[in-house]
């Protein structure tokens, strides 16, 4: 559904960039974002971080795109603010096209969300919103690598001390520590960093 | 075991029946492999229902009306075949407002009439020095929280939209809220209005059960589609989620504990307020 008023296109200005504004708390993705918008073209972008003066914040911008992640609890508030017209200068809804419902999903699925000022056409909305759900995706991969990367030297630094504990008390060299561990996750079917886990977990009791 | 379903809740405690009912294990043994996912906002937990991202959800009653008529969002009709929780909301104001309503009160501070009355005393003293409006919060502009605050100073002869502003808030920010003066006072379901009153923040006015006997809150909503589709999950689902009220009802030291999970309400079981 968009929101079909008295505002038309041309009153607006089709050649002017919409004034878009991001909410969101992470500013790395809020910056990833604003620089994605800002190679396609979109030169008024503004990034709301802060959710203590969100709304006032929004009525003083008066923008005509609104793109809010979907972890974001001021969503609701967001809501109501357009529920109520008096709140902003012209009628905000959220965008949803009836007709799309894959790229709803898509969005929803990336974790975004866009609202957009009455009388905005369709076809100007949705490469804006493709462009954040990509954006959006992207800082999700990088955020999952750069989880994975600290879950890898967190493991390495209990495998590295479970090894320390088994040359101690059983008086092995580092190899033979490392392939002690290595042999009983196999036959156990369990991961090393488990092992380990597990090791550093007994000594501790049996101290 | 039938294909895995999610279910979306927003933390509070009456999302009970739904969180019994999965990790107490009685979903389970229905054959039911449940995934709950706490939510942030109402709006997301509306969306990932529509769109099909929850197969259920712990939702707001006037939401799923509000979907099958299609308002503020898609058209998707809405089936409701289980209701989570009767009543259960509560007005609460912070301790200058209480005062000021209780100085202006021409009768029973119990009868809901009464305080509407005085509100609207307050509101118009207040007006008269040229003080901002006073400010609720409800909790989604399609809640009963909104409709019963509504109708209770509504009564009283103030006008919703005119003499107070009414604002959205997510139901554990509050408290804050109130203790910051952001607020003068909010209508919400448990645990949110106890937090104020433990904190000494707030006073709660009315039960919203002094004003509205038996009143619909939260629903076990599905989409219609699915609900057609499934018909032997969709009657697991409430056998296991009745059972899980029936459980509530019993043991409520036990019930507190598995709401007080961080994953789920995450609030530690000592209130003022019974449960």
């Amino acid at each position: 559904m968009l929101w079909i008023g008295s505002r038309t296109e041309q009153a607006m200005g089709v050649e002017s960039s919409p004034k878009i504004v991001i909410v969101d708390e992470s500013p790395v993705r809020a910056a990833i974002l604003e620089e994605g918008l800002r190679e396609a073209g979109y030169t008024e972008v503004v990034h709301i971080g802060e959710m203590q003066s969100l709304l006032a914040r929004i009525y003083a911008l008066d923008p005509d795109i609104i793109v809010i992640d979907l972890e974001n609890p001021s969503r609701d508030s967001l809501e109501q603010m357009f529920q109520v017209s008096r709140a902003v200068r012209r009628p905000i809804a959220m965008f949803v096209d009836q007709s799309d419902t894959a790229s709803i999903q898509a969005s929803v699925d990336a974790g975004v969300s866009a609202y957009i000022v009455d009388g905005l056409k369709k076809e100007r909305i949705k490469p804006i919103l493709d462009l954040c759900v990509s954006r959006f995706n992207a800082f999700a991969k990088l955020q999952n690598e750069l989880d994975r990367t600290k879950h890898a030297l967190e493991e390495r630094k209990v495998i590295d001390r479970a090894k320390g504990v088994l040359m101690k008390v059983k008086g092995l060299t580092e190899e033979e520590a490392y392939v002690l561990m290595r042999s009983t996750a196999m036959r156990e079917k369990k991961k090393i960093g488990e092992i380990a886990q597990s090791i550093l977990t007994a000594s501790e009791l049996l101290k | 075991m039938s294909p895995p379903l999610h279910i979306g809740f927003i933390p509070l405690v009456d999302a009970a029946a739904l969180i019994v009912a999965v990790d107490k294990g009685f979903a389970a043994e229905e054959g039911l492999d449940v995934t709950l996912v706490r939510e942030v906002s109402w709006s997301n937990v509306r969306d990932k229902l529509n769109i099909g991202l929850f197969d259920a959800a712990h939702l707001l009653a006037p939401v799923a009306i509000a979907s099958s008529l299609g308002i503020g969002h898609l058209k998707v009709p809405i089936a409701v075949p289980f209701n989570l929780a009767i009543n259960g909301n509560a007005i609460t104001v912070s301790p200058a407002l209480h005062a000021a309503i209780m100085a202006e009160l021409d009768g029973d501070r119990f009868d809901p009439m009464a305080t509407a009355r005085a509100l609207g005393r307050v509101v118009a003293a207040r007006r008269k020095r040229g003080a901002e409006p006073i400010t609720f919060a409800i909790t989604f502009p399609f809640s009963t929280h909104n409709y019963q605050l509504r109708f209770w100073m509504g009564a009283g002869g103030v006008d919703p939209d005119e003499d107070v502003r009414l604002v959205v808030l997510p139901p554990p920010f509050m408290a804050q809220a109130l203790e910051g003066a952001q607020i003068d006072g909010f209508c919400v379901a448990g645990p949110w209005s106890c937090i104020p009153v433990d904190r000494g923040v707030g006073r709660i006015l009315h039960f919203v059960s002094d004003i509205l006997v038996r009143a619909a809150e939260k629903v076990l909503a599905m989409r219609q589609s699915w609900v057609d589709r499934n018909p032997q999950a969709v009657a697991a689902l409430i056998r296991a989620v009745s059972r899980g009220a029936g459980f509530v009802e019993q043991d409520r030291t036990e019930t507190a504990r598995i709401l007080a999970h961080p994953e789920r309400v995450g609030v530690v079981p000592r209130s003022s307020c019974d449960l």
